[in-house]
């Protein structure tokens, strides 16, 4: 990856950015997000099959931003990320410069957001082939074996809300969860909220969620709560004709209207 | 009172689980669908594996569950009414196949929930919790229970400690009376020790925590917080599958006008934890919220209550999404 | 007796008294009465009072320990619970737990003269000292109370500090921010930092109970250690976010210092050997 390290070197002599958020070697074998602000510490970046974390997430943190204007590494997912919060104004293409990886592991020039915006028009946008057979095996079920499915995996939910901080569109700095008058989803973890909880936020990510599969990946006890948002990314595609991420313009399908909006179920 | 130690053999033990099983509830690992392990109560002796490193989530939920009631109530103006829980209902539990690190965070958990007023719902469950250990014959790279004191044959807070022989076989040390009103179910199954040495994991020691705990007492204001926890992205991942934390919430949940008083499990990573109503934030960023996990573990527990915070099972290494991997930083802090 | 740590005391509430717009003061009594009878704390400790079905807040116990009868809290409408106290009538109950906490050492004042320094709602935390040592008046020697808010309508207890203006034995001074006097306002007006300065009570054999917004404390230390006011002789009170209220939540500490164990009440000698996360 030595053009990685090279370009990330350049970026941060001639002070472009003062930070390059990309992936360092974490302890035993597995990839971890790496912030590097001192151009001799780019040689801990590495870009390889580990990288999967989606660091589009560190783009609105406040300690992240403090160090100035920002380049990070991108695969597609984190373009499409970053895509969708310059949309929603949580990050100015101004403040970023996004060193891109292609689908080959190879370093991508993207001097503007038009460039990344190009790129990400003409990849593949399907979900995870990880997934698929999960995925498969859930549509052959009935709705009651469905709802049992569910209940049975978010009954070990213990509500770390590692699923939310992982998500680079859960940004909300008080979360609806933590909003106590009233309090709309219970404290606690027990079945029934833990289903409101997962339902709640697939909503809010419904035409937001670019199917990155964090959340599924972050969740300590395995949920595949990944699927849920995924599958509301599918269902928005599938009556809206549009794929989250693909554009800085807003245009997330539940707080646009578009007078050509299907309404063939109130109508 | 004096520990004997005995051998058991493999079908005796599911002799003894069988024998246990009949009257009380048994809490045993299990491996899950997605190859985690998770403990389960009762399952069936040939689902019960041995051969685990470390299931996902602690067994701290059996003296600590994730939700406890702590009152009933009626809200009814003038004519309210408060109920109490009966703990005389709190069943007795065996844990079955628990990792020395395990056993030994029950008394840390002791170290807070009894320290200047006795916490009933916790006092209660852990009398009536009888530990059978099982000591590690294997560990991987996340292990470091000897980094901070504890060790893969420690027999701290066992009841009775099980460790593997070359043959599969087991010794079973009976540590205490607990212990021994579990072998006498069935005084049988328990027979002479032979000259046997047990297999044990080498688990090389990464830090020393006495060196950390120095360390800390004056690294408050040290830039390592700021430096090494960027990555963190503030879940309760860690606090939640770790043996030992015991930070906690109280809500009320009302149907009408009956309701209850429950404690949950709280983190002190998120960023809620210490907000006051006034929007004062007094860890306003993550760099302190780490840094209070940290302090709290090593320094500011062995100070007040004399016992570590940490049993160095590793879990919160392996569920932690964006590797923080704790021994890793405290071997880093060893040297500021 | 119950073994059940969390479990609250149910109390009725005897009178409300509406200090300002948003705040308020209950006088509660145990409606049990051998609860009453068992119940003794000191001044400067605390209480989780409840509403049930929306939680606990944490508030001082604001009147005396020598005022057996009752006890009284003073709060603000600020979230849920206080939100919902703030609707309850007399005759309602209201859950307490408590007393948790320290307590200022009155009995080591005795034979000094103190100077009592409160801002806005922080007076609420030192009436309960304020009365103790003015039950207990022939231990003390000089008692100074200055007292200040944003505007006249901000002032709390006014009736107390009717009160206290026309005892002989007490120097009450009120004060109200520039701009937040009324045209028959016949206190001082200045920010209490100036207010002292101004009034400049002497150091010697004496001890100062500070209590109020991050702000006044900031101004307001400077001027008592230019008085000559030593550290281990000033105290105040940390507030923390509280759930349990004894140590084990794990949620109000700072560095190693619990608030709701080795506080409320701390001297300046303590608060400037912790670290700063409060």
């Amino acid at each position: 990856m030595n053009s990685l390290i090279a370009r990330a070197k350049e970026l941060l002599e001639n002070k472009s950015v003062q930070v390059i958020i990309g992936y360092e070697a974490g302890s035993n074998g597995i990839a971890r997000p790496a912030f590097i602000s001192d151009p001799k510490d780019a040689e801990k970046l590495i870009y390889d099959d580990r990288c999967i974390q989606n660091l589009a997430l560190y783009l609105t943190k406040h300690e992240v931003k403090h160090f100035g204007k920002m380049g990070i590494v991108a695969a597609l997912p984190v373009m499409r990320s970053i895509m969708m919060l310059i949309s929603e104004q949580q990050v100015f293409a101004e403040n970023i410069v996004v060193l891109g990886i292609s689908s080959d592991g190879s370093l991508l020039d993207m001097a503007d957001i038009g460039v990344m915006k190009g790129y990400i028009g003409k990849a593949d946008l399907g979900n995870p082939a990880k997934d698929e057979e999960l995925i498969a095996r859930l549509n052959k079920l009935t709705p009651a074996e469905k709802f049992e499915y569910w209940q049975n995996e978010l009954s070990k939910c213990i509500k770390c809300y590692a699923c939310r901080q992982s998500c680079p569109m859960c940004y909300c700095t008080r979360c609806s969860v933590e909003c106590n008058q009233p309090q709309w989803i219970p404290v606690q973890s027990n079945t029934h909220g833990n289903m409101e909880w997962h339902i709640l936020r697939a909503m809010h990510l419904a035409g937001r969620c670019i199917s990155c599969g964090e959340c599924g990946r972050a969740c300590p006890v395995n949920i595949p709560c990944h699927l849920l948002t995924m599958h509301l990314a599918d269902q928005v595609h599938h009556h809206f004709k549009v794929h989250a991420g693909t554009s800085d313009k807003m245009s997330s399908v539940l707080s646009t209207f578009d007078p050509s909006d299907k309404e063939s179920f109130i109508i | 009172m004096e520990t004997t130690k005995k051998l058991i053999r493999k079908k005796s033990l599911e002799k003894l689980y069988a024998a246990l099983s009949m009257s009380r509830k048994v809490y045993a690992p299990v491996v899950a669908d997605d190859n985690r392990v998770e403990y389960k109560y009762n399952p069936e002796f040939s689902a019960i594996t041995f051969d685990h490193i470390q299931s996902t989530l602690s067994v701290k939920n059996l003296v600590f569950p994730k939700v406890e009631n702590l009152i009933y109530f009626t809200n009814h103006k003038t004519e309210s009414s408060v109920t109490e829980v009966d703990v005389s209902r709190i069943p007795e539990v065996v844990l079955w196949g628990a990792h020395p690190c395990d056993a030994a965070a029950y008394d840390v958990l002791r170290s807070i929930f009894c320290w200047d007023t006795k916490d009933q719902f916790f006092s209660k469950r852990l009398e009536k919790l009888t530990v059978i250990g099982l000591a590690c014959h294997q560990s991987d790279d996340y292990c470091f229970c000897t980094s901070v004191g504890l060790a893969p044959d420690s027999a701290k807070g066992s009841d009775i400690l099980l460790s593997r022989l070359k043959s599969g076989d087991y010794q079973a040390e009976i540590l205490t009376e607990k212990g021994n009103a579990v072998a006498g179910l069935s005084p049988g199954l328990f027979e002479a020790m032979p000259d046997e040495g047990v297999l044990t994991a080498d688990v090389k020691a990464r830090f020393d925590y006495r060196e950390v705990t120095k360390k800390l007492t004056g690294a408050f204001k040290h830039p390592f917080w700021v430096a090494n926890s960027l990555r963190c992205i503030g879940c309760g991942a860690c606090a939640y599958v770790c043996p030992t934390c015991a930070c906690f919430d109280i809500q009320d949940e009302t149907r009408g006008l009956n309701g209850r008083r429950y404690r949950s499990w709280d983190s002190c990573g998120f960023g809620l934890f210490t907000l006051h109503t006034s929007g004062h934030n007094p860890r306003e960023v993550q760099s302190q919220r780490w840094r209070q996990r940290i302090m709290h573990k090593f320094s500011y527990m062995p100070d007040r209550n004399e016992s570590l915070g940490c049993v160095g099972c590793g879990r919160c290494s392996r569920g932690c999404p964006v590797d923080m991997n704790i021994a890793e930083q405290l071997t880093a802090l060893q040297t500021i | 007796m119950s073994d059940n740590i969390y479990k609250p005391y149910l109390m009725e509430i005897e009178n409300i008294i509406e200090e300002t717009s948003d705040v308020k003061t209950f006088r509660l009594k145990f409606k049990n009465t051998d609860e009453a009878g068992r119940f003794a704390f000191k001044a400067g400790q605390f209480g989780e009072y409840s509403v049930f079905g929306e939680g606990e807040s944490t508030f001082c116990i604001a009147s005396a320990p020598t005022r057996k009868e009752y006890i009284e809290c003073t709060f603000r409408k600020a979230g849920r619970v206080t939100n919902a106290l703030a609707k309850l009538e007399i005759g309602d109950t209201v859950g307490f737990r408590g007393p948790y906490g320290n307590t200022f050492p009155i009995d080591e004042w005795e034979g000094k003269n103190l100077l009592y320094i409160a801002g806005g709602i922080a007076l609420p935390p030192m009436r309960c000292v304020i009365w103790n040592t003015l039950d207990l008046r022939d231990r003390y020697n000089d008692i100074t109370i200055i007292y200040g808010a944003r505007t006249v309508g901000d002032l709390v207890y006014k009736h107390e500090l009717k009160d206290w203006e026309e005892r002989p034995d007490v120097k009450l001074i009120t004060t109200v921010d520039p701009g937040g006097q009324t045209p028959d306002w016949k206190g001082e007006i200045g920010f209490v930092p100036t207010v002292l300065e101004k009034v400049a009570p002497s150091s010697a054999n004496a001890i100062a109970i500070l209590c109020g917004p991050p702000i006044m404390i900031k101004f307001t230390m400077p001027v008592l250690k230019k008085l000559g006011f030593q550290d281990k002789d000033i105290f105040t009170t940390l507030e923390n976010r509280m759930k349990c209220g004894f140590g084990k939540c794990g949620r109000c500490n700072v560095g190693k210092v619990f608030v709701c164990k080795d506080g409320p009440v701390f001297t300046y000698e303590q608060i400037v050997a912790m670290p700063e996360e409060y």
